[in-house]
């Protein structure tokens, strides 16, 4: 049994060796290291099964939530090396170096001081560690969006998402200032026993939250937030825009669920926040899927698609109630859905890193005739697109199933109607890459070479989204009864009592 | 063994994906399906209802979820069904030109989503194998279609998909309507729970609400049906004999085995629209079909109408018009599927199939002539064919539905429905007038029969359909147990 906390200590040394590493090695090639930096985070996926359960404290939960999304944060981020390996010719030609591969170093290491963020956050049950660990993963974020130095639409894609996401964490930390104030914790179970025990006014109160869902709903793209998505994902590095799609998302989620546990039980509040969330959630999901439906660009569809997928893992938040069910209960759908989610978007970018580095550009039409170029991607993708779509057996259709279900079960039949609308839009947009791959003659037949690494990663993705669409037991096992707070409340509010 | 049924099409299909002989193995799988259906049916013992050759397999204990397949007598004459057309619609398939393994692999994932479907006694799997053929669909009508492929293969995938979810959420909505305690997915529980009540009058009528419309789009009910005529003119001949004949299905057996047992107050409530609804399919359509000037999307838009036979036998929810509208099932899937056989062998020598682009076949294609006149008949419902005894059961159902249900709107329905045996004969009459009488063309009295070629399978499809027309007790009387068992008192 170790420690919870060496599992984020590794990462950040891994990560300050990279650096170093990086300064005073001589060679030029620094592929070596993100190999190195992939060995290392998988080793840490099979320690993270050895926690001590107890190593936690008032400010660090360790539990099933706790771990899993810790895990889902290592696997995105051996993947996102993986593919910043696959990308670096793409890179290098955007880069001024003397010579070609110098400068690589951060590229590799900074995702893993991303990851050591969201690994903290993940944990993070006190707004102080909650806020460093974000800025954590958004500063790392601002340096490898805008890395392509001399290609200008990352620049942009840079400024774009620094401005907002700076923005964004002015928000956030004026939200949690309110509710300090009101509660004078910043602790989320001292949070919750002070508003059961004391009576605060809930308009200052809702105040504050609404601004804590302005910072959050940043970061996971929700709709009114989201005009900072598509630029930055088409600009960015595309290995970075899957890490943003599917890292910065699920840290979100996860910091929204413990966030809002204590406030749910409040009367006059935790209705109105969930009312909110349910809007957001609507937005969300009509305009993530219809302004999808017209792109004729992947990487900008994928963009749309991920603020639609947001917009699910929405219906499932605003679908949460304090009567704790097994089945349909929304936390366990958000958590199955970003599992899901992280399968089917990282086996797409995976694939289109590949492809658009044959067929020399990133639109649908670079997709044409691939299931002849190599059956072996299209078939890779057409899993991804299936699985994002939702067609069963599948991980995605289990996730959309559980997000419908709790829904369903919340009575929210107008989020359904709307949800269902939406699925359909999303048919239409993720088939038209089926179609493009599947129907299209190819316009150039050269058969596609791939990595052995990255084969490797596509095949085990692949395998994966059929796997757990199959046999959801896995996850579903990790996440029974998942707990969003500290089993034991009480006491963390005792102890930060006895130190006023 | 059913669990063979279902993988011996997939295994067979991930062969030929992975470089396996197409052709000889899609056949080997289709015979072996069509011999597997057919052991199960003979071994099927009718002298005990209920569920046979239950086998499970856990897949989610949180949730109650298994992976449980099972049959009784309506799903093991929908298994028989899904052999027979399989192993008709890829021996009639023609030399394919480009990509022949994904052709028969997306064939045989059909296959195995039906046979999937009908073979599972959990509401989970019988909806997720009946995906499994979603997307085959959409590759096999993109990419080998004819005519307006690529916006009828748009056309039915998302309107199956938007079927589908809507379903999806009915059998949630349902899944939830029982108490907590007793949540399950296993048919026959819920069944037993529905049977003693567990779930409230007041709580069917809004899953009852989904299903019908989810269950409905996938039928083609109106005026949902916009899908399937278009597809089903596009669709390479096997692809549309596979999703006519036996997917189609799929949410009639839905409506049958979740829909009206499980929730028959919800279907009482509902019943006046459904039977405005099916009077549209059969009127409606049916004119449409006449209109039609082109013998496959004629075939298309007559499949979309005598869908509503079979909504009135279900309508009923009396033992009478659900065995006939299951034994209608049973017919109209074989002689559509003959049809559309024969339908792809006129493709040969005129692609459009327009009606006035033939004449005068008789002469030049005795025996095609021949075979599609029976087929024709079967189609209009004349006696001798199951079609015919399957309608009359549907109708003396109809006449006389289930307690709590106005019966004079039945009769009125009735009368409609009696009316639309006329229109299938007006459109299938011209239909015949126009391709085989008449005297042909120079060039038509060239073109060589080609019912020789491919005869078998048609003739398999028209024995059985004339088997099942002279014994429908034997069939009729499989089937009945079934529905005596749930349907309330």
């Amino acid at each position: 049994m170790i420690p919870s906390l060496c599992l984020e200590i590794t990462v950040l040394l891994l990560g300050i060796l990279m650096l170093l590493v990086e300064s005073f090695s001589r060679s030029d090639d620094k592929r070596g290291l993100a190999k190195m930096a992939i060995g290392i985070l998988s080793a840490l996926v099979g320690f993270s099964f050895f926690v001590d359960p107890a190593s936690g404290n008032a400010f660090y939960a360790v539990d099933a939530t706790a771990h899993f999304f810790k895990v889902l944060a290592l696997l995105t981020t051996i993947v996102v090396l993986i593919m910043a390996l696959e990308y670096s010719s793409v890179l290098a030609k955007y880069l001024p170096g003397v010579t070609p591969g110098a400068g690589l170093g951060e590229f590799y290491s900074l995702p893993v001081f991303t990851c050591a963020g969201l690994m903290f956050m993940a944990s993070a049950v006190d707004f102080l560690l909650i806020f460093v660990s974000l800025e954590l993963v958004t500063i790392s974020f601002y340096i490898l969006v805008a890395y392509m130095r001399r290609h200008t639409a990352s620049l942009e894609a840079g400024v774009k998402y620094l401005i907002l996401g700076a923005l964004s964490t002015g928000f956030l930390v004026y939200g949690i200032t309110w509710i300090f104030g009101l509660t004078g914790e910043t602790n989320l179970a001292a949070i919750q026993h002070a508003l059961a025990t004391k009576a605060v006014a809930t308009t200052p109160l809702l105040f504050g939250l609404m601004l804590l869902l302005t910072g959050l709903g940043f970061k996971v793209a929700a709709v009114p937030f989201q005009l900072w998505v598509p630029d930055v994902y088409q600009g960015a590095p595309t290995p970075i825009t899957a890490f943003l799609s599917v890292g910065s998302k699920a840290a979100g989620f996860v910091v929204l669920l413990r966030v809002l546990q204590p406030f749910l039980g409040v009367p006059g509040v935790g209705v109105k926040v969930l009312a909110v969330l349910a809007l957001m959630a609507a937005l969300t999901m009509l305009y993530g899927n219809l302004a999808a439906l017209p792109q004729d660009n992947f990487k900008r569809l994928l963009a749309y698609s991920s603020i639609g997928h947001a917009g699910y893992l929405l219906v499932a938040v605003a679908s949460v109630s304090d009567t704790k069910a097994t089945f349909g209960s929304a936390g366990v759908a958000v958590a199955f859905y970003l599992a899901g989610y992280l399968l089917m978007t990282l086996l797409s970018f995976l694939v289109l890193i590949v492809v658009a580095r044959h067929s020399r550009g990133d639109d649908i039409l670079h997709f044409n005739g691939l299931a002849k170029r190599s059956p072996f991607l299209a078939f890779a993708l057409l899993t991804a697109m299936l699985s994002l779509a939702g067609v069963p057996f599948t991980a995605g259709f289990i996730g959309k199933f559980l997000v419908f279900a709790a829904a369903v079960q919340a009575g929210k039949f107008w989020l359904v109607a709307i949800g269902i609308l939406t699925v359909a839009a999303g048919f239409y947009y993720y088939l038209r890459i089926v179609a493009a791959m599947y129907w299209q003659e190819p316009g150039d037949t050269t058969p596609i070479k791939i990595a052995p690494l990255t084969r490797t990663a596509i095949g085990a993705l692949t395998f994966a989204v059929f796997v757990f669409g199959i046999f959801p037991q896995p996850i579903l096992r990790q996440l029974k009864d998942p707990a969003f707070l500290p089993s034991t409340p009480v006491h963390a509010a005792h102890q930060s009592e006895h130190g006023d | 063994m059913l669990s063979l049924i279902i993988f011996i099409p997939l295994l067979a299909a991930l062969g030929i994906l992975l470089g396996a002989p197409a052709r000889k193995t899609a056949l080997g799988a289709a015979a072996a399906e069509f011999l597997l259906t057919l052991f199960t049916f003979l071994s099927y013992d009718k002298a005990k209802a209920g569920f046979q050759f239950l086998s499970s397999t856990p897949i989610a204990p949180e949730w109650n979820l298994n992976y449980l397949v099972g049959v009784d007598g309506l799903s093991v004459l929908m298994l028989l069904l899904t052999g027979i057309v399989t192993l008709a619609a890829i021996w009639v398939t023609p030399k394919i030109e480009k990509r022949e393994p994904l052709y028969y692999a997306c064939l045989l994932f059909i296959t195995a989503g039906a046979a999937g479907a009908f073979a599972s006694v959990d509401l989970f799997f019988l909806y997720a194998f009946h995906e499994l053929a979603l997307i085959p669909t959409f590759l096999l009508i993109g990419i080998w279609g004819s005519g307006e492929r690529h916006t009828a293969a748009w056309k039915i995938t998302i309107y199956l998909g938007l079927g589908s979810f809507i379903l999806l959420i009915g059998l949630l909505d349902l899944y939830l309507a029982v108490p907590e305690a007793l949540r399950t997915f296993n048919l026959i529980d819920l069944q037993k729970l529905a049977t003693s009540g567990a779930i409230p009058a007041a709580a069917q009528t809004r899953p009852y609400i989904f299903l019908l419309i989810g269950f409905g789009i996938l039928i083609s009910l109106f005026p949902f049906h916009t899908w399937a005529p278009a597809a089903y003119a596009s669709a390479p001949t096997p692809a549309a004999m596979l999703h006519a004949g036996v997917l189609k299905k799929f949410g009639l057996y839905g409506l049958m085995r979740v829909a009206i047992p499980l929730l028959p107050e919800g279907a009482k409530h509902w019943a006046n629209l459904l039977l405005i609804l099916l009077v549209g399919n059969i009127i409606y359509v049916g004119f449409a079909t006449i209109a039609q000037k082109k013998l496959d999307l004629l075939l298309g838009y007559s499949s979309v109408m005598h869908m509503g036979y079979i909504f009135l036998g279900v309508a009923a929810m009396n033992t009478i018009g659900l065995s006939g509208a299951a034994l209608l099932m049973f017919a109209h899937g074989l002689s559509i599927a003959a049809l559309f056989a024969m339908a792809g062998m006129l493709r040969a020598n005129r692609p459009q199939l327009a009606l006035d682009s033939f004449g005068g076949l008789a002469k030049s294609m005795p025996a095609l002539a021949f075979a599609f006149g029976l087929a024709a008949f079967a189609s209009i419902g004349l006696p001798g064919f199951a079609n015919f005894a399957s309608e009359m059961t549907v109708f003396f159902g109809a006449y006389k539905p289930a307690a709590g249900l106005d019966a004079s709107h039945f009769h009125l329905a009735v009368i409609f429905a009696l009316w639309g045996v006329v229109i299938s004969a007006v459109y299938m009459l011209r239909a015949y007038r126009a391709i085989f009488m008449g005297e042909p063309s120079k060039e038509a009295a060239a073109w060589p029969d080609p019912f020789k070629a491919l005869r078998w399978p048609v003739i398999l499809l028209l024995a059985v359909l004339l088997i099942a027309g002279f014994a429908p007790g034997k069939f009729l009387s499989l089937v009945q147990p079934t529905f005596d068992a749930v349907l309330p008192k």
